[in-house]
């Protein structure tokens, strides 16, 4: 500061014009107003609806005793052996899983581009429509599934949202039902991208399916992969629909995750604080996951 | 802030005439005849079961929507009687938890409608500034934006329950839009900043000299150049509006401001869940967004970055 204003003795005049340029930037006049009224809209949506609740949550969750209540929870430690299954399963599967799918869709032929459109339609049905239906068709007694395991094979099939496994196997299998057809797309875009006169040669010397696969698709595509793959971690770490109406937290409360408990502490328990206690309980995973990917996403992109 | 945006608009084409380009016609030995015929045969087993994996929930809906109220529990797993009567009773509110449906479902539309409109605006709006005008400290905007994106909706929820309370917004669809907005525009603005990348900035400039102000150079040159990332980008935000169920349960209590969503979970666990007229209604409730996807289908993957689903 002091060396600052030493260099600036003498030029006050000049010093006043630097601090305009510091704020305007190159805009002039009328249109730096313009740039700020065309931008407030959203300054002000950030500050009233997610920098304020913010701060409130902060604040709501910032009593200590709030957390030895929560940790001494049962129904609080089995959601978060929940919350841990959950993301290694869903998001690990449903990557890896869109992936090899991606590189089945690269096949041509108008019947893939017929099952492209057919397989995406999970992620354009609502969730709710999507999650209401698997919810009954998982019935143990009168639903689809189970009609149809015994019409084909004589089987009784299980009580799947009856038994605490079974429903979190079964709320698994429905997030990648939903989101499968999303992040398949996405890396399919990916390899896309990738140009072909580098399989082309390849091929010239010699390299065949699997090994253009490892050799040049996955290095190449690597990088996407991993930041969608951290991206679908965070949002399957708030995902609440699935386990909302595909097991509604039971049975017993006992298929909870963290983005499902903390409503249920605030609004069955009617506990808010104990609610967002709950979801802070997250910020020790969310914290560097959200640097990891700011990071990411403002520097690393598909760069092929 | 390059946020993959893979350009996808050539996507199944281009690989069928790249593919087509790189492999010619084998010459016709045996073994390359045979391994061929394999790789067929594998993909499509591999394609039937996609299909039965991706359409069974989605045929359980129909088949139970055509279920005649007596027929719902039984063990077939294909509709005895098939009957549109499900789809009558939703269309003409017929029973008494559909008594206000139209009503809901034009909530559902209107909350839809304003989110698209206001995340367009405003996502339209900062990026103009942020990317176009370039304001100063624009990246300060740029990362709060890229921060709200990877914030996930649900995690907020209880602080803004509260909030809108006490704002005195409970039971008011403008909470839910505000909602809505606020986790969708991030996005919207990410993407237009790519995508502007690609108009030329001596476009901008010459318009300037000849006396443009920048409110006409947002509307007549910005907005019209970046109309198939606005159509990808108000896709995205109607099927987030209308994909949320959170928000929308929190907010809406009172049986003629509650959305479809909202009215149609309170049966989810009730023993007498009339099923097939849940199914019919989750159909029609679904068919709108179905719709538009497969109607901006191109247009969507156009502007598809990373991220097209949140919450």
């Amino acid at each position: 500061m002091n060396s600052a204003s030493a260099i600036d003795i003498g030029r006050p005049a000049s010093r006043q014009e630097t601090r305009w340029r510091y704020w305007r930037g190159e805009l002039k006049g009328s249109e730096y107003m313009w740039a700020l009224a065309f931008i407030v809209p959203y300054i002000a949506m950030f500050l009233v609806f997610v920098a304020y609740p913010v701060v409130y949550g902060l604040w709501m969750g910032s009593e200590a005793s709030l957390y030895s209540q929560l940790f001494a929870d049962p129904i609080y430690q089995s959601t978060v052996i929940n919350t841990v299954l959950y993301l290694a399963l869903a998001v690990n599967v449903k990557m890896v899983l869109a992936l090899l799918l991606s590189g089945f869709f690269m096949r041509p032929g108008w019947w893939m581009q017929a099952l492209l459109m057919i397989y995406i339609l999970p992620w354009a049905v609502p969730s709710l429509s999507g999650f209401i239906s698997i919810h009954w068709m998982l019935n143990g007694e009168w639903g689809f599934l189970n009609n149809l395991l015994y019409t084909l094979f004589h089987i009784d099939g299980a009580y799947w949202l009856n038994e605490r496994w079974l429903a979190m196997g079964s709320a698994i299998v429905s997030h990648i039902w939903k989101q499968l057809p999303f992040w398949t797309v996405i890396l399919l875009a990916g390899r896309m991208a990738i140009p072909l006169d580098i399989f082309d040669t390849a091929k010239v010397d010699g390299a065949t399916g699997m090994r253009c696969f490892v050799h040049i698709t996955l290095p190449l595509i690597a990088n996407l992969y991993l930041t969608c793959t951290l991206l679908s971690t965070i949002f399957t770490l708030g995902d609440f629909n699935t386990i909302f109406f595909v097991t509604g937290g039971g049975p017993a409360n006992l298929t909870h995750v963290l983005a499902t408990i903390g409503i249920r502490n605030a609004f069955d328990l009617a506990q808010p604080r104990l609610g967002v206690a709950a979801v802070m309980s997250a910020l020790p995973l969310m914290i560097p996951l959200v640097i990891v990917l700011m990071r990411r996403l403002r520097t690393a992109e598909v760069q092929l | 802030m390059n946020v993959t945006t893979v350009d996808v608009t050539t996507s199944v084409t281009t690989a069928e005439t790249r593919l087509a380009s790189t492999h010619p016609l084998p010459r016709h030995r045996p073994s390359m005849r045979r391994r061929r015929y394999l790789a067929n045969a594998a993909a499509l087993a591999l394609a039937v079961v996609l299909l039965v994996w991706t359409l069974a929930p989605i045929y359980n809906m129909v088949m139970i929507a055509l279920k005649q109220s007596g027929d719902v529990f039984s063990d077939h797993i294909w509709p005895a009687h098939p009957s549109l009567e499900s789809f009558g009773v939703v269309l003409t509110e017929g029973h008494w938890y559909l008594q206000n449906f139209w009503r809901q479902f034009g909530n559902s539309l209107y909350i839809g409608a304003m989110t698209t409109l206001l995340t367009l605006l405003i996502g339209s709006l900062t990026s103009f500034s942020l990317g176009r005008m370039r304001i100063r400290h624009g990246w300060l905007v740029s990362n709060t934006a890229l921060l709200t994106y990877v914030i996930p909706a649900s995690f907020l929820a209880i602080p803004f329950y509260r909030i809108m309370q006490s704002y005195g917004l409970s039971n008011n669809p403008w909470a839910v839009i505000a909602a809505e907005v606020v986790f969708a525009t991030p996005y919207a603005i990410i993407v237009f900043q790519e995508y502007g990348r690609s108009i030329p900035l001596d476009l901008d400039e010459s318009a300037r000299l000849d006396g443009a102000s920048p409110l006409q150079l947002y509307l007549l040159i910005y907005l019209p150049l970046m109309a198939p990332a606005l159509v990808a980008i108000g896709t995205y935000a109607l099927l987030l509006a209308w994909n949320e169920y959170l928000y929308q349960f929190l907010l809406l209590s009172s049986d003629r401001s509650m959305t479809v969503p909202v009215a149609l979970a309170r049966f989810l666990n009730s023993d007498v869940a009339p099923w097939n007229y849940m199914m019919a209604t989750a159909i029609v409730y679904a068919l709108p967004p179905v719709a538009i996807y497969y109607a901006f289908r191109g247009r969507m993957r156009a502007g598809l970055t990373m991220g097209g689903v949140k919450g």
